[in-house]
Formats: structure tokens, C-alpha cells, sequence
């Protein structure tokens, strides 16, 4: 993937548009400040999700995050990976360690998210 | 006549309070009887003492140094208290008994209760909570109730990000549904921000006082008044209670509810998981919902009142953790109402007097005056790749317990610092000298930190590993117990 197809929210998660479907994870940025994740729990193949809501966590060590949904519509793939492997979504944050594939009711609500490049602003990187 | 006891006795028989049964027993019906023997350590009274007073030593406590945990309030706990809540008087006694036989202790608890409401201003308490997070649970009980019984039909309760972490799991818990409030860049509740949030739906503002950035909120009247207007509550976490002792009167501010910990802020030793004591206060209106049974005053007697048709029920077996009122009573008759207020005096001048050494060389986010508790973050060591845990695993190098690290989450590679009441200038003077010391090695050599803790009895250890795979039993083979 090219990183100008990216987008990005502040809540750290990444997400981009594949036929209707949103493939989306969380940042490597994000993966640094959580430190090593333990656990992370998804929801299910078929839940419907609603952007901004709280779907699932992310357990590192020192703390628990929520994980945000970016986009409204219906779960249709996890990866299984990150669930056996949390280490993997810091090794690969944006290639192998993705968290969910969405089928986007609307993909407009990319449109008001950060690309890359404001993304690295947001960051201060 | 009757034998001597010389003629009792008799050969083969020894005076172990254990005896050898020597009833007939039909062996093989002995189907739960094990077939292996229990593995016991083998080892004289000698060797006992002495291994645990090995781990003992190699154990970190208040009772050998500073323990600055912001949260968790490790203060020193005066012996005479533990002496007091241990003497047969108190020890002896029996949940079961009548009351007109217990009227000491249920005098004890009806004391205590008053003094809870006159300290924070509310006009009941109830001393059943086990602990601040069982507080909590109990209030939202209570509000839930209170609305119940209005018939309205109101299902948020609003929690601060700077709130304890307890609270919006308590607010789940209870069935409401917990919505986060952002602080503003005073590290405080906006309240024009929270004037948007309040509608017909909100049940509770759910707020830690002082926050856990240690900061009072400055538009506390405001706050409770926006809440009020909206029909809704206002709960208190008065976990941090050991900032205002004889300073602020929560109840009076329009606080409806609220719970102190007495493990933390009178007098119980904690840590250890317990017991502890959470209990929970309401303004008059809110009273008729408290648990039961509550101790009650008939006269110049005492007595148990289990009846009140709006309580919530019991929320805990018998009475609550006794023995941990014993101790809070007693800390609070033996300092008085000007000692309270001397303690969370010199709470508060302990951490801001702390706050600005430590500000030298790590930043604190949200400055001014704090209250009992302070937030520093390890920001400023980032250019040298070290991070809070870092800084944390080698104060314990040096000797000292660390702060609480990387909460409240609002703050960046977080140290939550408490130095508490019970420590004098010195102390604090050389807990700051070590974090100097530490953020000086973080320019100089910034390898030490990363490899620390190498003076503790085990190196930093595999969390991840900890986390996925813990392996809690010893074997003897060395090898990890099989789950069984």
C-alpha cells in the first residue's frame, strides 16, 4: 500500500479504502507510546459498528486503550494474527498487523479524517 | 475414688493435642483418601523464621522508606492503632451476637459514621463498602434507586479522563453507561464543555476531588450547579479526602454522594489486597437508600435498624470490615478535628514542596499549586531514548519505591507522585536528589537506566511473557506446573 492512501485519526488508528471495505490498525506511532501489547480484543465477523465508538481494546503492558471504530458499517474480516501474535501489530503496524476489515456504509467519512503528512504534523514528528 | 493422673497417662501415648485415632476405621471405604503425600517443606522452626525473614528483608514497605505512589496514599500508619484494633475486646467479638451484648462496638460504629459526616458535610454514611471501588458501586446503586423511584428514566453518568480508573467501571457495572469528559488545558472540567454533555439522559457527574493530576477543581460551584440544574447527581471519589480533612466539607459544596477510603486516608495499612473500607455518604435526601443494616442510636443504647423500604440492600456480609473502623475511630479521636486539618495541610505543602524540585528536571504539565498529589512527566529524557519506565526500575537501583508510572493517561510517560503527610523535608529532599540523579544519568549514560534494576533481587523482568504466559506455582523440577 501506498501511505498517500492512508488516513488517519487522532485517536491514532489508520484506515483505507479497498472496494467499499475498510482495512484499518493502528499507527506505528501509537504502537511506540503503548509499548508491548498483550492482549487485544476484536469484535466479531458480522458486528455492526458505528464510527467514534469503542469496539474493541488494546491491552500493553502499562495501560488498557479503547480501540476506536473509524467508520461506520459491518465487520467482515478480523485478524486472527494479532489475536494469537499482539506483537506482530508492532512489527507491522501497517501491512501484517492490521485489526479489521469494515464494509463502509458511507466512505465519505474519510474525507474529514488526517493524511498522512498531517498525520506526522498531529504527531509532531 | 478417682485415678491419679499418673494412672491416666499411660506408655505409648505422648502429649501431642493430636492423637493417633484409634477408633476402627473400615479402610476401604476411604474413597477420598490420597494416594500420594502432601508435599510438605521439611524444615525446623529456625529455618522457618529465617527464610521469611529473608523475603521480609528483601521486601520494600513504609516502614523503610518513602513509598510515593500517587493514588494509593502510602502513608505511615501509627502502631497504636493496629494494637487497639487487635485487643480481644474487639477481636473476640462475634458478628452473630445480640446487639444489647455488642453495644461497645456498634457505639464504635455509630461514632464513626457521625464523625464520616461531620468531616465531609454529608448527613449520612453508610460504613458497609469493602473498599473506594465497592464505594463507588454502592453510590451508583444508590442514584440508580433514587431515579428508579422518580421514575426517570436516566441512563449516563459523566466521568472525567482525570477521574480514577475505578469509576467508569463502576458506573458499567452498575448498568449506566459511562461517557468521558476531556479536561481542559488548566488539567480541569471546562464547564461550558460539560454544559454541552448535561441533558435529560445524564444521572451522575462522576468526579475524583482533587483529580488525579492532584488538582482541585476551581469551578467546583459552577460544575454542581450546571449538574443540578439538570435534574442529575453529583458523586464524589473522596479517595484523595486526605487533601481537604477540615478544609473543604464535600456535602456542603452540593456533593450528593460520596465515599472516603479509610485504608488510605485513616489510618489502615493497604496494599496487600485488603481489608480495606469504602464508606459511602449521602445528603439527606439520598439517605432512605443507604444499606442495612445500619447502627442506630435508641436513647443512651445502641441498636442494628434493618428496616428502610427504599435500601438498596446489603452490599456486603454483616457490617462492613470492622477492624478497620476500629482503626479510623481512633485515628480520628487521637488528631481531633485540628489534627485532620494539619494532615491534609501538610499533605499538600509535602507534594507542592516536592513538586517544585522535581520540576527542575522533569516537566509537570499542569503547575500551580497541587493538592496532595502531583503529575510529573519523564518528557524532557525522551531525546535520550529513555522512558518513564526506565527512570522508575532505576529508582529502585537507588533504594526507593517509584511512583505510580503512566497514569492518569493524560499525561505523556506519566510519574504520579505522593509524598504524603507522614514524610519530613529530608525525605523529600533526597527522593528528589535521586530523581536528579537518575535524570542526569539519562543525559550522561543512558544505558544504566535501560539496564536497571540491577541491585534488586531479579532484573527487569519479560512483562509481555509475564502478561501472556504467567506461571504462578513452583515445581519441583524446575519446570512450569502443569495446569491441572
Amino acid at each position: 500500500m501506498n501511505m498517500d492512501d492512508f488516513r488517519f485519526t487522532e485517536e491514532h488508528e489508520w484506515v483505507y479504502m479497498e472496494d467499499g471495505v475498510a482495512v484499518m490498525g493502528i499507527s506505528d506511532y501509537a504502537c511506540e507510546e503503548l509499548g508491548d501489547i498483550v492482549f487485544v480484543e476484536l469484535p466479531e465477523v458480522g458486528d455492526a459498528v458505528q464510527q467514534k465508538d469503542a469496539i474493541g481494546t488494546i491491552e500493553a503492558v502499562k495501560t488498557v486503550a479503547d480501540l476506536f471504530s473509524p467508520v461506520s458499517g459491518e465487520v467482515v474480516e478480523v485478524n486472527g494474527d494479532i489475536v494469537d501474535d499482539p506483537g506482530l501489530i508492532k512489527e507491522s503496524p501497517f501491512e501484517e498487523g492490521w485489526f479489521l476489515k469494515i464494509k463502509a456504509e458511507d466512505g465519505s467519512e474519510l474525507d474529514d479524517m488526517l493524511d498522512f503528512k498531517q498525520y506526522k504534523e498531529f504527531i509532531g514528528k | 475414688m478417682s485415678r491419679t493422673i499418673f494412672e491416666k497417662g499411660a506408655s505409648g501415648k505422648s502429649g501431642d493435642y493430636i492423637h493417633e485415632n484409634d477408633c476402627p476405621v473400615d479402610q476401604e471405604k476411604l474413597v477420598i483418601q490420597r494416594n500420594t503425600p502432601m508435599n510438605l517443606p521439611r524444615i525446623g522452626e529456625q529455618g522457618v523464621i529465617r527464610h521469611f525473614c529473608e523475603l521480609a528483608s528483601r521486601n520494600y514497605h513504609i516502614d523503610k522508606g518513602i513509598y510515593p505512589l500517587g493514588s494509593c496514599t502510602m502513608k505511615y500508619n501509627p502502631v497504636v492503632h493496629e494494637e487497639i484494633a487487635g485487643r480481644g475486646e474487639f477481636g473476640g467479638l462475634h458478628p452473630e451476637q445480640d446487639p444489647a451484648d455488642v453495644q461497645g462496638a456498634l457505639e464504635l460504629m455509630y461514632n464513626l459514621q457521625e464523625s464520616l459526616c461531620e468531616i465531609c458535610g454529608m448527613d449520612a454514611f453508610s460504613l458497609q463498602p469493602a473498599a473506594g471501588a465497592h464505594g463507588e458501586l454502592t453510590g451508583m446503586m444508590i442514584a440508580r434507586a433514587y431515579f428508579q423511584d422518580r421514575g426517570e428514566e436516566r441512563r449516563t453518568v459523566l466521568v472525567p479522563d482525570s477521574a480514577h480508573g475505578t469509576n467508569p467501571a463502576s458506573v458499567a457495572i452498575c448498568g449506566f453507561t459511562p461517557e468521558t469528559i476531556k479536561s481542559d488545558s488548566r488539567g480541569m472540567i471546562d464547564p461550558d464543555l460539560l454544559r454541552e454533555k448535561v441533558n435529560g439522559q445524564t444521572a451522575v457527574l462522576m468526579l475524583t476531588l482533587p483529580n488525579t493530576l492532584g488538582l482541585f477543581e476551581k469551578d467546583l460551584k459552577e460544575i454542581i450547579e450546571i449538574v443540578h440544574q439538570a435534574g442529575a447527581l453529583i458523586y464524589m471519589d473522596g479517595a484523595n479526602m486526605n487533601a481537604l480533612m477540615g478544609i473543604v466539607r464535600p456535602g456542603e459544596a452540593g456533593v450528593d454522594i460520596m465515599h472516603v477510603n479509610l485504608h488510605k486516608t485513616f489510618s489502615t495499612p493497604h496494599g496487600g489486597g485488603g481489608p480495606g473500607s469504602g464508606p459511602i455518604g449521602v445528603l439527606g435526601h439520598l439517605a432512605d437508600y443507604l444499606p442495612v443494616p445500619r447502627p442506630v442510636r435508641k436513647g443512651q443504647s445502641y441498636d442494628l435498624d434493618f428496616e428502610s423500604e427504599k435500601s438498596i440492600g446489603k452490599i456486603h456480609s454483616y457490617y462492613g470490615n470492622f477492624n478497620v473502623f476500629i482503626k479510623a475511630y481512633a485515628y480520628i479521636l487521637r488528631l481531633g478535628a485540628e489534627g485532620l486539618r494539619e494532615v491534609s495541610e501538610n499533605a499538600v505543602i509535602n507534594a507542592n514542596y516536592l513538586m517544585n524540585l522535581v520540576k527542575k528536571n522533569f516537566t509537570v504539565k499542569y503547575p500551580g499549586p497541587c493538592m496532595h498529589e502531583f503529575v510529573a512527566s519523564s518528557d524532557p529524557l525522551r531525546e535520550y531514548g529513555v522512558k518513564t519506565l526506565d527512570v522508575a526500575k532505576r529508582l529502585l537501583d537507588l533504594g526507593v519505591h517509584a511512583p505510580t508510572v503512566y497514569f492518569p493517561l493524560i499525561v505523556s510517560e506519566a510519574l504520579m507522585i505522593e509524598p504524603v503527610e507522614t514524610e519530613k523535608k529530608e525525605t523529600l529532599d533526597q527522593f528528589a536528589s535521586l530523581l536528579e540523579r537518575v535524570a542526569t544519568e539519562a543525559a550522561e549514560d543512558p544505558q544504566v537506566l535501560k539496564d536497571a534494576p540491577v541491585n534488586t533481587p531479579v532484573r527487569r523482568l519479560d512483562e509481555v511473557r509475564a502478561a501472556r504466559n504467567p506461571d504462578f506455582r513452583w515445581s519441583p523440577d524446575g519446570n512450569p506446573a502443569e495446569e491441572s
